[in-house]
């Protein structure tokens, strides 16, 4: 039996770090999780289906899709696991295990190639997944204002956007307390509490 | 995917073979609710080294404080998937405790949201 109940057992929470390829997501993770990340692996099949059960996959060709992540113990209560979304398409299947649960998400926009963070926009929008934009300024990019990005990127006026620099740990608190901050904002009765 | 402690994996063999071995034809986990962040901790203070294989001890000995199945696959470096199975056969062997984070995020827990706010403001 797994239990969801309230003993003494601490409880989970996740939040993702999408974006492009390069994008710096693991980057982030590193940032500000108090472990180094950790890469962990799931299995594939040559199609990209996920693999949940084992039967007869001696006989399937499979990869593996690494994922990193962080932890940060909140408290005794709450444990906050980051974890960074694989860029590929073909590993979305992994993105619904990634999405169940969530908090929300931070999409990492690269503003040498913007396009790139569009899939995750898309995912999380269609699955209801709060999400904030943090614009990561590397080096030598061409500066944009927030404004210009907001309309390249064609998200709601409500969705946050930032920038920022995921090397930076305060810099990427900052993201995540911009996050959270809107999860509650979006939350019925979330006025009382803030 | 690397093959983890003992090296007896060939490279013909592709990276399934040990992990298949692992669960011991076990295809997939009873409690088919466990996931990534599902937390696990040892239910007892002693291992029983005798009776339970090397694979459910190794879990065992990490697990002393709650550990997640995502880490757990992370330092046993197995895929989730296995790590999935074996944690559900320690759950039936009452050797584990686990906790699932909150069922339905569609009712959100205003106070762990508030938990977790006030926990990265202090980062
Ligand atoms: N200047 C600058 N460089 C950064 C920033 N964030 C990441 N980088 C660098 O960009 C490179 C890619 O960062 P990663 O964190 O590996 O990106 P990623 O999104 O995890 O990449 P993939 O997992 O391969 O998709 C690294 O060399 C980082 O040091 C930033 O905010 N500013
Ligand atoms: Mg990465």
């Amino acid at each position: 039996m797994v239990s969801d109940g309230s003993d003494e057992m601490p409880r989970a929470v996740k939040i993702l770090i999408a974006g492009g390829f390069g994008a710096g997501k693991t980057t982030m993770v590193g940032a500000v999780s108090e472990i180094a990340p950790m890469s962990t692996e799931e299995l594939l099949t040559e199609a990209g289906v996920g693999v949940d059960d084992l039967a007869g996959i001696e006989n399937k060709r499979t990869t593996t899709v690494a994922l990193d992540f962080g932890r940060i113990t909140l408290n005794q209560q709450v444990i906050l696991y980051l974890f960074g979304t694989p860029g590929q398409g073909r590993f979305w299947f992994m993105w619904d295990e990634l999405a169940f649960g969530a908090l929300g998400a931070v999409v990492l926009a690269d503003t040498r190639r913007l396009e790139t963070c569009f899939p995750s926009i898309d995912f999380f929008e269609k699955r209801g997944v709060p999400f904030v934009i943090a614009v990561n300024c590397f080096d030598g990019a061409t500066r944009y204002d927030l404004k210009e990005v907001r309309e390249a990127l064609d998200v709601g006026p409500d969705v946050p956007l930032a920038m920022c620099d995921a090397r930076d740990r305060e810099s990427a608190k900052e993201v995540l307390v911009t996050l959270v901050e809107y999860v509650l904002s979006k939350q019925p009765l979330a006025r009382a509490t803030m | 995917m690397t093959a983890g402690r003992d090296n007896w994996v060939d490279d013909e063999a592709g990276p399934l073979v040990r992990p298949y071995a692992m669960t011991r034809g076990r295809t997939r986990p009873a409690n088919s609710d466990l996931n990534m962040i599902t937390l696990v901790v040892a239910a007892k203070d002693e291992i029983d080294t005798v009776t339970l294989d090397a694979d459910y001890v190794a879990i065992l000995e990490l697990c002393h404080q709650p550990l997640s199945i995502a880490e757990l696959a992370a330092r046993l470096d197995v895929p989730i998937v296995v790590v999935k199975i074996l944690v559900s056969d320690l759950i039936d062997l009452r050797e584990v405790i686990a906790r699932n984070p909150t069922r339905d995020v569609r009712v959100p827990d205003m106070k762990l949201l508030q938990a977790v706010l006030d926990g990265v403001r202090r980062l």
